[in-house]
């Protein structure tokens, strides 16, 4: 992290009674004790005590905030539910931590239009639960759905299980409410689908809160679908796991959401919460098929067909609600479930082209070996996102070293068969020295170069997601000089 | 010296977008100048003709990623993936037939440099909803990447989407990497007939709101056959499932009155003609393309009509409005400020001649802090202003 600025952390007090004056009452916290719980975020290997916490409850306030601390050259680290994985809202010792908490209202529900307003911390799950009963939801679900707010999905353009389906955050977000660190208000799309001008709903979308403080949310809502069956498919090797969701997918179909789990981690869940898992096969699948009942019925006919011809060796179907959702229980365990059998667990997340699964599950296994430890495979097979847990000691000396090592290991492998460092997490502070290697400085250093658009100063949570901060005047050289690139004949090509 | 340079590779492009920053001699991007009509003309001497960048680099359809260099010919794409039962779903407009050029024309580049989408938009999301990766020079004349080429990531800022519908104006793509989906085995589509606007677009939004999954929703008027309205909803996948669902609608629809559902043929046929605007393709007057919340639709045109005459469709169950001005007239001011009162959105004057599309703001005006924002954003990738001048805003 960058070293923190000792000029600004002197000036805690006056910083302090200016916050004071732009939110009141309990709104700005500053006692050691009552910080402590914004110390981490859900990466809690990593803490740190900011500067000041501050909860505003208008737009105005936050627009007020950030102009503040920009005058002043205060840095800020934007915070939703806290429910990062990658430390995107670890504060800063000189740093305001910016909640946005108190924003938890539903503002709009427009089902004629399909779209629902919402303040940035409201929950993933509470836009569906503010819809469900006129039978629509919003589909991306990040296994925290229950927790993290729609605010930091934007942030980290969160996924799930829908998200073969359904799209990503980014693929469901038609307009936003944003502030920008100079205090601007700005908003982009709204309830209608394409905008003109340049795309920043996008830019926006996964930035990490590196861009702007977002202060209201459009999403589009779908009507849920009239059922969904599920089919529990166990295989002899990985390989042969592998190949059927390769065909399930030649074969036209896209399902709702398609889990992959290896033996380690199915014989975790399954002790865990006695899901009715196999425990002699070495991959297992959970195919959701969704949709009309007529056309779900028929594809899982298909499915069946294809899991039968890649060497199924264990196949059920879900005939009821109850069963289907027992096939997932052990599956939406798995995290905990690990946790049983393992003092300490690094969750990884990665993705890499579905073809390269065999060969990355054996490198992985020969890493285990190399590092000493074990790993848990959870994934999401449709979309080749993987989930290692890397299982580890931290009493043990050297171990959360030995883990860290053996994750970035995995990463690079993934980039090295063409995939990328992160699927779903971010980047945050816990990939940010890997970016290097998916990354060349010329690619770094234009997306740095939005980062300048955006806040030349670099206020807004400075340290997360590039290795190195380059100063907006450094990044703003051109290397293109007159007479040094001769062109004689223009139309040499 | 008016010159065109035709790069063979990245290395060609970041060397000609080099030499034009040095020596300040803006270019213009073209792939096969399909669309050069559109957008505001470009104030340039120079093309950068991208054609040369053609072909595909890699192709898995179990992966469902297809890289190609930019300039492959959108009908070369498309073909490609239809020979493997895949599509791009976001099923892009076809200019052509609407600026009097033939059709089929264009290239990947054009198609993302213009986030050209068609009526399955609503289901299935406009072309930036595709992208996965690029690799493009910058105004600076520097090679990037950006993205990935897996259909999952979070890795860094999202430049690929954010570089569809720039117009060239931030950097010029060389490759880029599409999720393709498969296609659907087959479509009908379910048509009322004989409502008005506002009944039209009512029927379209209820069938959005239901599970019947519909991928294509729109109303026609009566002046598009001169008989009698048309409201359409496309259903596509597996034979049984859309079955299932046509009945669906119908028992929700029913009580609108006269339906019938048209056949894979017929479908396939009638959806081209509303991708790409075949009835107003017919005449010469301005067009405009203007996108709202879906129920704003037919209060914008009611709306307008009481002021100029005007011919009008709705697809996208409403929220993307065409509208052609039949005496001639653009009616830039008018247009914007019926679309304030409606709850807002975007126009875009798409048809007009160059005079007309340089004098006046084609794109949807931004309020000064949004557009100082975009300013810097084109300064970062584009300092020097070398890319397609003017195409967007005027002096950017």
């Amino acid at each position: 992290m960058p070293a923190p600025d000792q000029a600004v952390i002197a000036r805690r007090k006056e910083i302090l009674n200016a916050l004071q004056a732009i939110v009141p009452g309990e709104g700005v916290i500053h006692d050691e004790r009552e910080m402590r719980a914004y110390e981490t975020d859900a990466l809690t290997a990593y803490r740190q005590l900011p500067l000041i916490v501050v909860l505003p409850e208008t737009v105005e306030q936050v627009s007020k905030v950030l102009k503040y601390c920009y005058d002043n050259d205060v840095k800020v680290v934007p915070r939703g539910a806290g429910t990062s994985l990658s430390g995107g809202a670890l504060p800063l010792e000189d740093g305001v931590l910016l909640s946005m908490m108190k924003f938890n209202s539903v503002l709009d529900i427009d089902y004629a239009n399909r779209a629902v307003v919402v303040q940035p911390g409201v929950t993933n799950l509470g836009i569906t639960r503010a819809v469900e009963h006129e039978g629509f939801y919003y589909a991306p679900d990040p296994s925290s759905q229950i927790a993290c707010s729609i605010g930091g999905n934007i942030a980290e353009n969160s996924g799930g299980v829908h998200c073969l389906k359904y799209g990503l955050t980014t693929n469901n977000v038609l307009g936003l409410e944003m502030v920008l660190i100079n205090g601007e208000v700005i908003r982009l799309g709204g309830k209608h689908l394409d905008s003109e001008g340049y795309d920043l709903l996008a830019v926006m979308t996964g930035s990490e809160g590196l861009l702007g403080v977002v202060t209201e949310v459009t999403v589009r809502i779908l009507q849920k679908p009239e059922t969904a069956r599920a089919l529990l498919i166990g295989f002899p090797t990985s390989e042969d796991g592998g190949r059927c969701v390769a065909d399930i997918i030649a074969a036209g179909i896209i399902p709702g959401g398609m889990e992959m789990m290896d033996k380690p981690a199915i014989h975790a869940a399954e002790d865990f919460v006695n899901a009715g898992y196999p425990r002699d096969v070495e991959a297992l699948l959970i195919v959701e098929l969704d949709g009309p009942e007529g056309e779900v019925d028929y594809l899982i006919g298909r499915v069946e067909e294809i899991a039968r011809a890649n060497a199924a060796s264990h196949l059920r179907v879900s005939e009821n609600e109850e069963e289907r959702m027992t096939f997932w229980a052990g599956r939406k365990a798995a995290f905990p479930a690990v946790g049983r059998i393992s003092p300490d667990y690094l969750c990884m997340d990665g993705t890499i082209p579905r073809r390269e699964l065999p060969k990355v599950l054996a490198r992985m296994r020969e890493l285990a070996d190399k590092h000493g430890l074990g790993v848990a495979n959870v994934f999401h097979a449709g979309d080749g996102n993987l989930h290692p847990l890397i299982l580890y000691d931290a009493n043990k000396p050297g171990e959360l070293d030995a883990a860290e090592a053996f994750g970035a290991d995995i990463l690079r492998l993934c980039v090295e068969v063409g995939g990328v460092l992160t699927g779903e997490h971010g980047v945050g502070i816990e990939k940010r020295d890997l970016m290097t290697d998916m990354f060349s400085e010329a690619d770094l250093k234009q997306q740095q170069r939005v980062k300048c658009a955006f806040d030349e100063k670099h206020l807004l949570n400075p340290g997360k997601v590039f290795p190195v901060l380059h100063r907006c005047a450094e990044l703003g050289k051109m290397h293109v000089h007159k007479g040094q690139l001769p062109f004689p004949d223009i139309p040499r090509f | 010296m008016e010159a065109t340079l035709k790069p063979q590779s990245a290395q060609d492009v970041e060397d000609a977008v080099r030499w034009a920053a040095a020596e300040d001699q803006p270019l213009e991007i073209v792939g096969q100048g399909s669309k050069r009509d559109l957008g505001r003309p470009v104030q340039s001497a120079h093309v950068l003709d991208l054609s040369g960048l053609s072909g595909v680099e890699s192709y898995e359809p179990a992966e469902l990623v297809l890289t190609v260099k930019a300039g492959t010919p959108i009908a070369e794409v498309e073909k490609l993936v239809d020979d493997n039962a895949q599509e791009l779903s976001f099923e892009p407009m076809d200019y052509g037939p609407l600026f009097g050029k033939p059709a089929s024309r264009g290239t990947i580049g054009g198609v993302l440099a213009a986030n050209l989408s068609g009526p399955r938009r609503i289901k299935a999301g406009a072309a930036r909803d595709h992208v996965l990766g690029m690799e493009a020079v910058s105004g600076r004349g520097e090679i990037f990447r950006s993205g990935g080429k897996v259909v999952k990531n979070v890795t860094g800022y999202d430049l690929p989407r954010t570089l569809c519908g720039s117009y060239g104006t931030l950097a010029v793509a060389t490759s880029v990497t599409l999720k393709v989906n498969p296609k659907p085995e087959t479509a009908v589509t379910f048509v009322l007939t004989g409502l008005d606007d506002l009944d039209g677009v009512k029927a379209l939004c209820e069938a959005m709101g239901s599970s019947a999954e519909v991928s294509g929703a729109a109303h026609l008027p009566s002046w598009v056959e001169g008989d009698s309205s048309r409201t359409l909803l496309r259903l596509e996948g597996f034979q049984s499932s859309v079955d299932y669902r046509l009945k669906t609608l119908k028992d929700l629809l029913g009580g609108y009155g006269a339906h019938e559902s048209l056949d894979r043929e017929e479908t396939d046929k009638l959806w081209k003609d509303v991708r790409d605007l075949a009835f107003f393709a017919k005449r010469s007057t301005p067009v405009w393309r203007i996108s709202v919340a879906p129920t704003a639709g037919p209060q914008l045109v009611a709306r307008l009509k009481a002021a100029i005459e005007l011919d009008a469709v709705y697809d996208w169950s409403g929220g993307l409005v065409w509208l052609t001005c039949t005496d001639g007239d653009t009616h830039q001011a008018k247009i914007r400020m019926a679309l304030d009162a409606v709850g807002g959105g975007h126009a875009t004057l798409v048809r007009a001649d160059a005079s007309t599309r340089s004098n006046l703001d084609v794109f949807q005006p931004q309020p000064a802090p949004l557009a100082a924002l975009s300013r810097r954003l084109k300064e970062q990738f584009d300092p020097k202003g070398v890319l397609n001048p003017g195409r967007m805003v005027t002096g950017m």
